[in-house]
């Protein structure tokens, strides 16, 4: 928490933003370089799932930080709503269209790798029905906020749906073992260890570290524009 | 079935929308900035204080 409040300030958070955005660039880049040859040439094929396995190092990344992402988001909402936090609207703002197009991806790579498997792009089942209003929570939030000519008042608004909404994502996380679902069960985070060969596991965690790395990289440049895009604001209304 | 077509089609969408979102995010700093440099605001506020005196 010392840290979190250390970056509050706007000014520090972007000298913080110039000294870490280069190197964070440069680090991205080369893990998303590995992580797709390890991702698409090395990692062997699965003896029941064949070659469709490697669209798991994709899905389940995108997957993960897009419910990571919403709870950074009803974290930011209620510093906004009780600390006033100064910078966690602006965050908010520049957090909830990463994590939409995270969504977005699950979605689509989800839907990619369900029809050789199961058949079907997609069923109405517990998990895909709430993964899918993860996406239109997060839609909701980037118009809500948008909505008011006062941009206080849109920020709060997005951070009380911000924080209903949270209820959503132990619902996504345990759909699986609540109701009878098409989607396989939880197979990393499980109790008695990650029941994935470690030859598919270690790419796996690979390519979530890397979209998690992507994911910060993404909100911290859109919070530093957004800081700037108020300093453009007020200056106009000053003018 | 042909499995190259869904995996390349995964691969490929996930492409476009985050290598689409780190294009815009970069374009979007970058015209911000510029905006901030043609009105004298790309300085801190003591520079500028430092400046107009």
């Amino acid at each position: 928490m010392p840290s979190l409040h250390f970056l509050a300030n706007p000014a520090r958070f972007r000298r913080f933003c110039a000294r870490v955005l280069p190197a964070l660039s440069v680090v991205t880049a080369l893990a998303v370089a590995v992580g797709l040859y390890w991702a698409l040439v090395i990692a062997p094929p699965d003896y029941q799932q064949g070659e469709t396995v490697r669209i798991m190092f994709i899905h389940v990344p995108s997957a993960t930080i897009a419910m990571g992402g919403y709870v950074l988001l009803a974290v930011l909402g209620g510093s906004l709503l009780v600390w006033r936090h100064p910078l966690a609207a602006l965050m908010a703002r520049a957090t909830a269209p990463v994590g939409a197009t995270f969504t977005a991806v699950g979605l689509i790579t989800g839907s990619l790798w369900g029809r050789p498997m199961w058949g079907t792009w997609w069923v109405w089942d517990a998990r895909l029905t709430s993964f899918l209003l993860l996406f239109f929570l997060y839609l909701g939030h980037i118009a809500l906020s948008r909505a008011y000519d006062d941009a206080d008042r849109g920020d709060r608004a997005a951070a009380i749906l911000a924080l209903v909404g949270a209820i959503n994502v132990p619902i996504i996380k345990f759909s699986v073992d609540w109701w009878n679902t098409l989607h396989q069960p939880a197979s990393i985070m499980r109790l008695g260890g990650p029941s994935i060969h470690p030859t598919l596991l270690y790419p796996l965690l690979w390519m979530m570290a890397t979209f998690a790395l992507l994911f910060v990289l993404l909100v911290l440049l859109r919070t530093d524009t957004e800081i700037d895009r108020r300093r453009l604001e007020a200056a106009e209304l000053a003018a | 079935m042909n499995y190259a077509v869904f995996i390349w089609s995964a691969y490929g969408a996930t492409a476009v929308a985050l290598g689409g979102l780190v294009l815009l995010s970069f374009v979007a700093r970058r015209r911000v900035r510029r905006e901030l440099s043609a009105r004298g605001l790309d300085r801190p506020r003591e520079q500028r204080a430092g400046t107009s005196r």
